[in-house]
């Protein structure tokens, strides 16, 4: 019970770390510094919580409230558990590293609500996932994604920043609808908006709930084509902002279908078949749409859609093991899934924090006005580095070990003779393996285009590595990243009691902890870094290299290369744009020559998003267009509303003889 | 117990051996003498030896790369078994670690590329990367294939399945995975018809374009690495083409190291009867080797 007290005045602590600062001055430093202390000592208190509560059983609350539904029910279970530790340590580092990126004496004029949000948007989501109750869960969602569009929208001057925040509001809004409609179903269906583990319902209601989820929290997390208001949020954020919605608020629509799923005993085939899909499409075009961008912020952004997927893709194959009765795809799927979410909670942090560091001095997020800055940045492009090898999953970081999992779950399928089974490995399988190869392309041209070579505009001219606020956050996520990449075993005791949990019902022997060879993974890690170092350092003490002459790059014979000759970030991308342009639909815009003497024109070449560009904004257009005369309905006055609401209310019962629940 | 070090030996001593016999393949193919067989182990000593310039463009990161992608390509020859033998290092998954392990040498051969800020080094490193989206399903196909026909996750036995079933109708999808893997061969060490090694044209390359600015005991690790890939990669494929056993460990060691090198006889002849394939044409080649594997798979589990 101690667990869950610690959790929740964690919860309200860091719901309420804005609010001193309010009542000081805007420019304030105090105020600020005051809400990272609450934040922090939230976290921590939190944290502790977490390790009270690891192999108890879960301790829960139930009071009743004064609406007319629901209750105040929370539980924390190890599910709950999981997505906690995000919340506990992702926003805690990113209010640290905003000492440094967002000064309060530098941001007047939006400091006191960027803090005050930012510590809503924590605390909510924190409720968000110990809520056990329909209406409260539905309560502390629609804080959450509030809380988010004041943060993301804090530099609200910027038309492109309120065009964000105008999406982003719509897509939350149509998610929240759905699952309005879900939890309106799942009373329906059991008499009570607890979420608690039911006997099977109907198949037909089931699948139904199940889709409705999908829809309501595939918004949030950004599956494809639901996507649609993420890049551009995340991109217009400040870093920080970007690092928790990316890092921790995405994770919460993975949380919310797990937590759906986790409410029926068992499921039908389709449910994984869907997820699998989806996850696969959503990976794939993720990353392909990603590595189309030439804006540092909205690759990430791209980049997390395709991390989702990944999720997605193990997810699904959780949900085919239920309905198949195979522990070891489940053990597999959701343990490679969940320990995915924390580990995309990490690096995605720590490269938003790296970027928000590039965007903070040079003061742009093109990546073609970058290059150079491994010399002028020399810790940020080491601790970018990291981040991007973990993200590409490659050995010997954390992205590799979750890979790993769901690809061995993926391969179980082949011993068991079934073609859902089957048919799961063969696309989720290769799929991911060309996530793989696509997730390289898109963070080498990244670091590339943002590190190396020579700078390709002034505006990096003033560039250095950030203060120790700054610093202090990115080496912890980069330590982090390491250590679960190499001692991967330390995160399984409480990745399998979540997946113990997930799985009531059916309890079978066999753990993540004992049939996989994990010491091997921190042998080949430790073998890959010496081996590597090692050659590294006799290359560098051979004897005539001590003197080595400096030139200019070879260029094949030319002497005078410029800046400018460089191969840029999109030149870099576009043979792999080429490839996929049936999907990404690249747009050039070539100059013309209109005259003898022809002025400069601009020739420019971007990927725009194919869901939003391309079918939601001319459908709303559309709209726009052709019904001018609804609008009429919508005056702007609160009689009015009040208004259609009596009339609502007078009406419906005739349609459907009863009123709304008591 | 003898096992693992003559694996080893094998593995850090014979690769400079495959290219040598390529090349001499070539030669001969094309009339000439050509060079003594043991050149390329002559040119790494040389280059060894060599002083190096560095542009001032570059940093640590131009190190790095032929340094990771050395001990990658190492660490993947630990976990393949070469011929009847098994692999000194396997355990259940390791068949991921070695496809991944390839990503990590990608990852830093192309960002030491792009690391001298050169327009050729750029589009060597770009055509690296797009090339990769295409033979890394392609050998995820064949992976699958095989964990299926051996029922292990483990490379060894992965490796070993295909003895059981060689003769036998039932290696049909074996054939396909061996055309694809081939292809995903040429292509990953950069061979005719994906890439010419002897080229000397900057514009038309892959890999030689990424290493232009390398120079000394840097390129002599390159080029050491290029031919540890060639050997890891055609040990994986002979256990397709030519799974053959005589039963006594002193005839197959032997027997493997000759097969390896007919192995590097074929490529070699090959590369004499074929011209390099347009660049836009090499995806189209490799969504072959795709489809061929994938084939192989739907044929296995149908």
């Amino acid at each position: 019970m101690l667990s869950l007290q610690l959790v929740l005045s964690a919860i309200v602590l860091l719901g309420f770390s804005g609010l001193p600062g309010c009542l000081l001055s805007p420019q304030s430093a105090l105020g600020q510094r005051l809400a990272t202390a609450l934040m922090l000592i939230g976290s921590l208190l939190g944290i502790c919580g977490l390790a009270l509560s690891f192999d108890m059983p879960a301790p829960s609350l139930h009071i009743p409230w004064f609406l007319p539904w629901g209750q105040f029910a929370v539980t924390l279970d190890p599910l709950s558990a999981v997505f906690l530790g995000l919340v506990f340590v992702v926003p805690g580092l990113g209010s640290i590293y905003g000492l440094g990126y967002w000064k309060q004496s530098e941001h007047a004029d939006n400091g006191r609500q960027l803090a005050l949000f930012y510590g809503v948007l924590a605390g909510s989501m924190g409720l968000v996932v110990i809520a056990r109750d329909g209406i409260l869960f539905l309560i502390a969602w629609e804080i959450m994604a509030m809380a988010a569009y004041f943060v993301a929208t804090a530099e609200e001057d910027n038309p492109e920043v309120r065009r964000a925040g105008w999406v982003y509001l719509i897509a939350t809004h149509v998610g929240t609808l759905f699952l309005f409609a879900m939890f309106s179903l799942w009373y329906h269906a059991t008499g009570s908006f607890a979420l608690e583990l039911t006997r099977a319902l109907p198949d037909k209601t089931a699948g139904t709930i199940f889709v409705l989820a999908l829809i309501g929290f595939g918004f949030k997390a950004g599956l494809m084509p639901l996507h649609v208001w993420l890049p551009g949020a995340h991109a217009n954020a400040p870093s920080h902002v970007s690092a928790v919605m990316s890092g921790v608020m995405l994770k919460l629509g993975i949380y919310g279908i797990l937590r759906v799923t986790a409410l029926f005993p068992a499921n039908p085939v389709w449910w994984g078949g869907v997820l699998l899909t989806v996850g696969s499409i959503t990976g794939v075009a993720g990353i392909a749409f990603a590595i189309g961008q030439y804006d540092l912020k909205r690759m990430l952004a791209y980049s997390s859609i395709e991390n989702i997927g990944i999720i997605a893709i193990g997810l699904g194959l959780t949900l085919l093991g239920r309905a198949l009765g195979r522990w070891d795809w489940i053990l597999l799927g959701l343990g490679g899934s969940l320990l995915h979410v924390w580990n995309h909670g990490l690096f995605k942090s720590l490269l938003f924090f790296n970027a928000g560091a590039i965007i903070h001095d040079t003061h742009t997020r093109d990546l073609d006005h970058l290059g150079g800055l491994a010399k002028k940045m020399p810790r940020t492009a080491v601790f970018f580095l990291v981040g991007a090898v973990a993200i590409c999953a490659l050995p010997p970081l954390n992205g590799f070990v979750s890979e790993w999992l769901l690809y061995l779950g993926l391969f179980h399928t082949l011993n068991f003779n079934t073609e859902p089974g089957i048919a799961a490995a063969a696309t989720a399988a290769v799929a991911l393996a060309m996530i793989g190869a696509l997730a390289v392309a898109c963070f080498v041209k990244l670091f590339g285009a943002v590190f190396l070579g020579t700078p390709r505009t002034s505006s990096t001219e003033h560039a250095h590595d950030p203060e120790a606020a700054m610093l202090v956050p990115v080496i912890l996520l980069a330590l982090g990243c390491t250590c679960i990449g190499v001692f991967p075993m330390l995160a399984m005791p409480m990745l399998e009691n979540a997946v113990r949990t997930w799985a009531l019902p059916l309890n079978a022997p066999g753990s993540l902890a004992n049939v996989l060879p994990w010491h091997w993974i921190t042998w080949l890690g430790f073998a890959l870094v010496v081996l590597a170092a090692g050659i590294f350092g006799i290359i560098k003490v051979l004897p005539r290299i001590k003197r080595v002459p400096k030139k200019i790059t070879w260029d094949c014979g030319y002497a005078q290369p410029t800046a400018r000759m460089q191969y840029t970030g999109s030149s870099f991308g576009q043979t792999i744009v080429q490839l996929f342009s049936f999907m990404l639909h690249p747009q050039t815009y070539r100059p013309a020559m209109r005259s003898l003497f022809p002025k400069p024109t601009p020739a420019k070449t971007f990927v725009p998003d194919l869901v939003l560009d391309r079918w939601v904004l001319p459908l709303f257009n559309f709209a726009g267009r052709t019904l001018p005369g609804v609008r009429v309905l919508q005056q702007g006055q609160t009689y009015l509303y009040l208004l259609y609401i009596l009339i609502i209310t007078i009406i419906l019962p005739f349609f459907w003889g009863v009123g709304i629940p008591s | 117990m003898i096992e693992t070090p003559i694996h080893l030996l094998l593995l850090l001593l014979l690769p400079p051996l495959l290219l040598g016999v390529i090349n001499k393949t070539k030669a001969l193919a094309a009339g000439r003498i050509g060079a003594p067989w043991l050149q390329p182990y002559y040119d790494l000593i040389k280059l060894m030896r060599k002083g190096l310039v560095v542009s001032t463009t570059t940093t640590w990161v131009f190190f790095a790369g032929p340094a990771i992608t050395l001990s990658t390509v190492i660490l993947a020859g630990l976990l393949i078994p070469l011929g009847p033998f098994n692999a000194p290092i396997a355990f259940t998954g390791d068949l991921i670690l070695f496809a991944y392990l390839f990503g990590l040498a990608r990852f830093f051969t192309t960002a030491a590329a792009l690391d001298t800020g050169s327009a050729f080094e750029g589009m060597g490193a770009a055509r690296e990367v797009t090339f990769a989206c295409l033979s890394e399903p392609a050998l995820f196909f064949a992976l699958l294939v095989l964990a299926k026909k051996s029922g292990s996750l483990t490379l060894t036995n992965m490796l070993h399945g295909p003895v059981a079933v060689f003769p036998s109708p039932a290696a049909a999808p074996l054939v396909l995975v061996a055309i694809g893997l081939f292809i995903v061969l040429l292509a990953e060490t950069c061979r005719i018809p994906v890439d010419d090694p002897n080229t000397h044209l900057e514009l038309t390359m892959i890999h030689e374009v990424m290493v232009l600015d390398h120079s000394g005991p840097l390129l002599g690790v390159i080029q050491y690495a290029s031919a540890l890939k060639l050997f890891v990669l055609s040990a994986v494929l002979l256990h397709l083409l030519a799974p053959f056993r005589t039963g006594s460990a002193w005839l197959d060691w032997p027997l493997f190291v000759g097969e390896i090198l007919a192995l590097a006889i074929v490529i070699g002849i090959l590369e004499s009867i074929m011209a390099r394939l347009q660049m836009k044409r090499v995806p189209y080649l490799l969504t072959g080797a795709l489809l061929l594997c994938g084939s192989g798979f739907i044929l296995l589990v149908r």
